[in-house]
């Protein structure tokens, strides 16, 4: 029963592949979009922001797992803020320069609250969760935080007392 | 097909059931225990941020699981089916363990005041706050069989608070953290009385366990090292070697079976295959937790008995409570964190009572070892919520904030309650807990008050900013769920007696929580075991003395 379980999880995964690009739950365009956002939610700068963390790749994998019943959310959202884009600078969202994104997302923060505040939870677990989730590519932002990893295990830690 | 009859069936092997199972056992009782989650071994613990019993961002480590266990949950805004892993589930862990396998294991034993709230206080418009029918005193042996038996480490010598005991606690604190080194002095500076915090976890190897290691992954995981203790690596296992007990997991009971007479002969329940079992008992023993036990109770309805068993004058499911948790955060001026676990270290009972105007209060303690994704909540409402703000402060204060903790003791209130939906089931047709009301309003006020008191000792450490978090009046539940059977000697007012039996029917237990008629200022964990010795311990006696009439 195992073994038929994998066989179909590969067809299907290959089924994917072939007919709707590289992303389980995204559209390569929503991808972009999803990707632009969170960038613009924690961005690079002397550390990396979201779009290197690979949190769209955590979005992705948990829309299609345990965060499925947000897709619809997503779908519209995502519509939602590329429709604010256009109306405002006449282009959609990822084509808009940075400060303009920003415009877009403050707006959005007031105007569809429940998907603004859906997408930075999201976006939040990707960049500071676990990498076995698909964000947080190396370690990131645990590294930013000096947080040794790997931590040893049955490590007992000792320090000189003052004194 | 009814299955073989045994004296005792045991519903829920959490804190409660844990306790009962291995003194029934141990009295020669025949015992089956039903639980409806899984037994997870400490290979289990995973250290996933995301997915623990503490942050459900991908469900709950350790149940119950989101595609089978829903719940309607009624607030201003109406009515709506939450999961597990939401918000406003008010979920406990299910598993072997219950809330004990995963939890950060602090073991408070209750002051005396904690169970004589009324005395103290006077009436509380709008509460049904009450005392216990029983005192300090009663429970006091227990609590110290707990300690011993299953293994307190800590050290309260400092606490000029606390109840007499009999007994020191049988294990050493562990050594300092950073933390502990920064609140220790302040708190002296300040005139309070700090003092290491009482943990059901092993300091050093006792009872055949190793000692904690100190890791980043404490409360919401399961412990690698099987160091913290809860009922599954203690109580249970004991049960089980006795010969007597028989552990059914993944086994959800639908319902107590009532006779003619309106006495219980036994529960109905769904076994790990969804077949619809009878497991026909002498006693039934209700350990669901608080929520799950009082949804229990109203779903086993019975021509005697229309409204469930135990609910003649309507108390069943009333007065949920919890703790309604006060934070405090002050951010320093060097670091503070040393990746040290558990983290949770020092702790003063200052505020626990005796506030000016105030009915109750709450121990302070700090806060447990934080994880990055967890530290989200600990930003102040004056830093941007995202962009290159929220990042930098994330960065920067990430090591340099000191988190300290209050759970504030609650004004029970009549209308915070657990009924049945009459619409929604669960994935075996069971219809499933409702959840409605609020907190009352002097909680609240409580809050505030002891939130300043925790901004204080922070600023006295050394803070150089501070804010703090308090609860609103949204319903309280949780982890520390509890109250909703209430212990009493007036069947009027009450769900079970002194003895935790129902009032309405001789042979059926509510053995957790869901017993106490306040819930302290404290983790209840400690409590919970200790009453779960008290009344088994009753129990055994009343079955003793029912044996040698018949």
């Amino acid at each position: 029963m195992g073994l038929a379980a994998v066989a179909t999880g590969s067809v299907v995964s290959c089924r994917r592949g072939a007919s709707a690009g590289l992303w389980r739950s995204f559209t390569d365009e929503e991808a972009r979009t999803v990707e632009a956002i969170c960038e613009q939610l924690i961005p690079a700068d002397r550390d990396p922001g979201a779009r290197d963390a690979g949190v769209v790749n955590y979005i992705d994998i948990q829309l299609a797992k345990r965060l499925r019943r947000h897709r619809p959310a997503y779908r519209t959202g995502l519509a939602a803020v590329d429709a604010a884009s256009r109306a405002k600078f006449g282009k959609a969202f990822v084509e808009t320069t940075p400060e303009q994104q920003v415009e877009v997302l403050t707006g959005l923060e007031e105007t569809d609250k429940e998907f603004f505040e859906l997408i930075l939870t999201h976006t939040r677990q990707g960049y500071y969760g676990d990498p076995r989730h698909g964000g947080n590519r190396n370690m990131t932002s645990w590294k930013m935080l000096g947080l040794a990893f790997p931590p040893v295990r049955g490590r007992q830690h000792y320090e000189p007392q003052a004194g | 097909m009814a299955l073989k009859h045994v004296n005792a069936v045991i519903v829920g092997a959490g804190a409660g059931g844990g306790v009962v199972a291995k003194e029934l056992s141990a009295a020669g009782l025949s015992v089956v225990m039903l639980e409806r989650g899984i037994w997870h071994s400490a290979a289990d613990c995973r250290k996933d941020d995301l997915r623990n019993q503490r942050t459900a961002a991908l469900g709950n480590a350790f149940g119950p699981d989101d595609e089978r266990n829903p719940r309607v949950l009624v607030d201003e805004k109406g009515e709506k089916i939450v999961l597990p892993s939401d918000g406003g589930y008010s979920n406990n862990a299910a598993c072997v363990g219950g809330g004990t396998f995963s939890y950060g294991a602090m073991a408070w034993r209750y002051l005396e005041k904690d169970f004589r709230m009324r005395s103290t206080y006077g009436a509380v418009e709008g509460s049904t706050l009450e005392d216990w029918p029983i005192a300090y005193a009663d429970l006091e042996p227990y609590y110290e069989k707990a300690e011993w038996e299953m293994g307190v480490s800590g050290d309260d010598a400092n606490n000029v608070f606390k109840a007499p005991r009999r007994k020191p606690l049988p294990m050493p604190p562990l050594p300092p953290n950073r933390e502990y080194q920064i609140l220790q002095p302040a708190a002296r500076r300040l005139g309070l009385h700090p003092f290491d915090i009482p943990m059901l976890r092993n300091t050093v190897p006792y009872n055949g366990r190793r000692s904690c290691m100190r890791c980043r992954w404490c409360v919401g995981f399961a412990c690698e090292l099987n160091a913290r203790t809860g009922t599954h690596n203690t109580v249970i296992p004991t049960a089980l070697a006795s010969g007597r007990c028989e552990l059914r997991t993944e086994c959800m009971t639908k319902e107590i079976l009532l006779d003619d007479r309106g006495r219980a002969r036994g529960v109905a329940y769904f076994d790990a295959d969804d077949r619809l079992q009878e497991q026909p008992a002498d006693l039934v023993i209700v350990c669901g937790g608080a929520i799950e036990s009082a949804r229990l109770l109203l779903n086993s309805k019975h021509r005697l008995f229309p409204n469930g068993p135990g609910n003649r004058y309507d108390w069943v499911g009333r007065n949920l409570q919890s703790h309604s948790y006060v934070a405090a955060i002050g951010l320093f001026g060097q670091d503070t964190y040393d990746d040290l676990g558990p983290g949770a270290s020092i702790a003063v009972c200052d505020y626990s009572h005796g506030n000016p105007g105030l009915a109750g209060g709450a121990m302070l303690a700090n806060e447990f070892i934080r994880l990055p994704y967890q530290f989200m909540n600990s930003v102040p409402n004056w830093v941007s919520r995202w962009g290159l703000e929220h990042k930098e402060f994330v960065r920067s204060a990430f090591r340099k904030t000191i988190s300290i903790m209050g759970p504030v003791q609650e004004m029970p209130v009549f209308d915070a309650r657990v009924q049945v939906d009459p619409k929604v089931k669960d994935y075996w047709g069971i219809p499933v807990a409702r959840l409605s009301g609020k907190r009352h309003p002097h909680t609240v006020e409580i809050a505030r008050f002891i939130a300043g008191k925790a901004e204080a000792w922070l600023k006295e450490a050394g803070a150089e900013q501070v804010w703090h978090r308090v609860p609103g009046l949204s319903l309280s539940g949780g982890q520390h769920q509890a109250g909703t059977c209430r212990m009493g000697d007036d069947p009027k007012t009450s769900v079970v007696d002194r003895n935790c039996r129902l009032h309405d029917v001789d042979n059926v237990y509510v053995i957790d929580a869901s017993v106490h008629v306040t819930n302290g200022g404290f983790n209840p964990a400690l409590t919970i075991l200790a009453n779960a010795y008290r009344a088994s311990d009753g129990l055994v006696k009343a079955w003793k003395a029912s044996k040698v009439r018949s």
